[in-house]
């Protein structure tokens, strides 16, 4: 088909505004990142200057890098399995014949709709030392005086409880659809070959709803990289940078110490894993499933 | 009665306890704020079933602070993102799903770019934007780097492209041009679709933090999250009850907003995640 001239200036006059927006915020900046991840910092007196892989050497031989790099994969690791189990199951409960399964639904899927920086709040009060209902549910067992969030060897874990917490009702949402999509002819044919509950879950729910766990995995995971909000306010990243992760690194070094090589090179590894997990899907993912 | 209905009543017993004991652990944290954010801050994390209900916390919450400002903010914020939002992205994804035109299918994936690379992502890429726009400190500089969503681009396109052509030819015949067609017929189409990407944004953006963090430094232009988290942080004199009433208050609307139309809601985020 012959494309005219005309149609082309009007789609591309209604396509413009949206496209422009999205290349500054976008496009541009992934460039100039990068570029800026290859150049010195701009001082007053000092310009900015090409320096090649000076800041990924630096990079690399910097610690807090390697702990926010490593924090961020333990987060991701541990996170998004936990709470994709946790939607599943939530799933399969609000789904079966229980009792007040609305409820339920309600309990599981209200910490979503909440801002991460109420979760914050209201999860810095629950582990609060002295006041935190943590702390008196574990005290007629003996453990007192745990500062979770100030301890190096907990605070991570205990951001890791707040994101399954605020995310598994959200994944849980599309586990339930899921179900409801499986048709019921299946169910009885399996009924009638005497299939146990456990038989019919891991060889017919189970394998079905892998496109969903292959959608929610991959949302989880990216989510893992990009929500931080609640590290601002529990833990500013601390004790000794237990809780830093790649995000707010770049936060740390563009706004705290306005470096902006480093800042650009941190963002370059964030940019480039994003990356891996959106080719990783498309490689894994069955096409026709997402994508029309 | 087959194996995979036949549930002993112990078992089914288990599923019901065990369901409900993952429920209440749920709404445990919440519960416990909620219980403080109306009781005295004598009875913080001291149980009473006896303990005078009070709004006190509320009202010393709402003195302490601007909160009056940062909701005015914060709505102000919301609906202009999603004005621009609906308008911009309702264009281009009529332009993607009924034109054919130069350049069309690279320029799609580009888009596809921005569901992965989120504007925070390159935060500190766009606050150099901003301010080179002289917009640090505005609402408009939060709201920017958001106004073009390849998330709404996209969500339309898919509907749009569900369209009967005989609807749109229909419309032709009566003499409407491209943008009538679009109004007339295409648009009213995908109301369902509005609802769902409308009530996932409006919650996004009254729930986004980072950057309007980065972008924000005064109590004009503050929204409520960032709001909450300073009035939080100064943590000399100021109680628990209190803090929990303020983080209520803030997260209040879009709280009650779902209790309200939960079906609606779980359908939007279900509608827009599956994309």
């Amino acid at each position: 088909m012959k494309l005219s001239t005309r149609t082309t200036i009007h789609a591309w006059l209604m396509v413009l505004p949206a496209c422009a927006l999205l290349a500054m915020f976008t496009h541009i900046p992934i460039v100039t990142t990068i570029w800026h991840s290859f150049h010195s910092t701009p001082k007053p007196r000092r310009p900015s200057r090409f320096v090649g892989l000076d800041n990924y050497r630096d990079m690399l031989a910097d610690p807090i890098f390697w702990k926010s790099l490593v924090n961020n994969l333990v987060y991701a690791l541990t996170s998004v399995p936990i709470s994709v189990a946790l939607a599943l199951t939530m799933a399969l409960f609000v789904n079966s014949k229980l009792r007040g399964k609305g409820f339920l639904r309600m309990a599981y899927f209200t910490p979503t709709v909440l801002p991460m920086i109420a979760v914050a709040n209201i999860w810095l009060f629950f582990y609060n030392p002295q006041y935190g209902l943590l702390a008196a549910a574990l005290k007629p067992f003996g453990i007192t005086g745990i500062n979770w969030l100030g301890s190096q060897d907990t605070a991570l874990w205990a951001l890791i409880a707040v994101a399954i917490w605020k995310e598994a009702g959200f994944f849980m949402i599309f586990y339930l659809a899921a179900l409801q999509q499986i048709p019921t002819d299946l169910r009885e044919a399996a009924a009638i070959e005497g299939a146990s509950r456990w038989t019919y879950f891991w060889r017919i729910t189970f394998p079905l709803l892998m496109p969903t766990t292959l959608f929610v995995l991959v949302n989880a995971v990216i989510n893992a990289f990009r929500l931080v909000d609640h590290i601002f306010v529990m833990t500013g990243g601390g004790p000794d940078n237990a809780t830093s992760v790649l995000l707010f690194q770049i936060y740390v070094a563009g706004f705290k110490f306005f470096d902006q090589a480093q800042a650009a090179t941190l963002s370059v590894v964030l940019l480039a894993i994003l990356f891996l997990i959106a080719i990783g899907q498309f490689m894994f993912a069955d096409k026709k499933v997402h994508y029309q | 009665m087959s194996p995979i209905d036949r549930q002993g009543p112990v078992s089914e017993t288990l599923e019901t306890v065990a369901a409900w004991m993952l429920g209440l652990l749920w709404l445990l944290p919440l519960a416990f704020a909620v219980w403080t954010a109306f009781h005295p801050s004598a009875f913080v994390a001291k149980f009473d079933l006896f303990a005078p209900l009070t709004l006190k916390n509320f009202e010393d919450a709402w003195a302490a602070a601007p909160f009056a400002r940062y909701f005015l903010n914060t709505t102000i914020l919301v609906i202009g993102i999603l004005v621009a939002q609906f308008t911009l992205c309702t264009l281009a994804a009529f332009a993607f799903a009924r034109f054919e035109f130069w350049g069309k299918d690279v320029l799609f994936l580009l888009i596809l770019v921005q569901l992965l690379v989120a504007p925070e992502v390159l935060m500190l890429e766009n606050y150099i934007t901003i301010r080179s726009l002289g917009l640090v400190d505005t609402l408009a500089g939060i709201a920017l780097p958001y106004l073009g969503s390849a998330f709404g681009i996209f969500l339309l396109r898919q509907t749009f492209k569900s369209v009967p052509k005989e609807l749109e030819e229909a419309a032709r015949v009566e003499g409407c041009s491209s943008l009538g067609v679009l109004w007339r017929v295409y648009v009213p189409a995908a109301k369902p679709i509005y609802l769902a990407y409308g009530l996932v944004m409006v919650s996004f953006h009254w729930n986004n933090y980072v950057w309007p963090l980065i972008i924000t430094n005064s109590v004009a232009n503050r929204p409520l999250t960032v709001g909450l988290a300073v009035f939080a942080s100064v943590d000399q004199g100021i109680d628990w009850s209190i803090i929990c009433a303020a983080t209520l208050m803030t997260s209040g609307p879009l709280l009650v907003a779902f209790l309200l139309f939960q079906r609606q809601f779980v359908q939007s985020f279900l509608r827009a995640g599956i994309r």
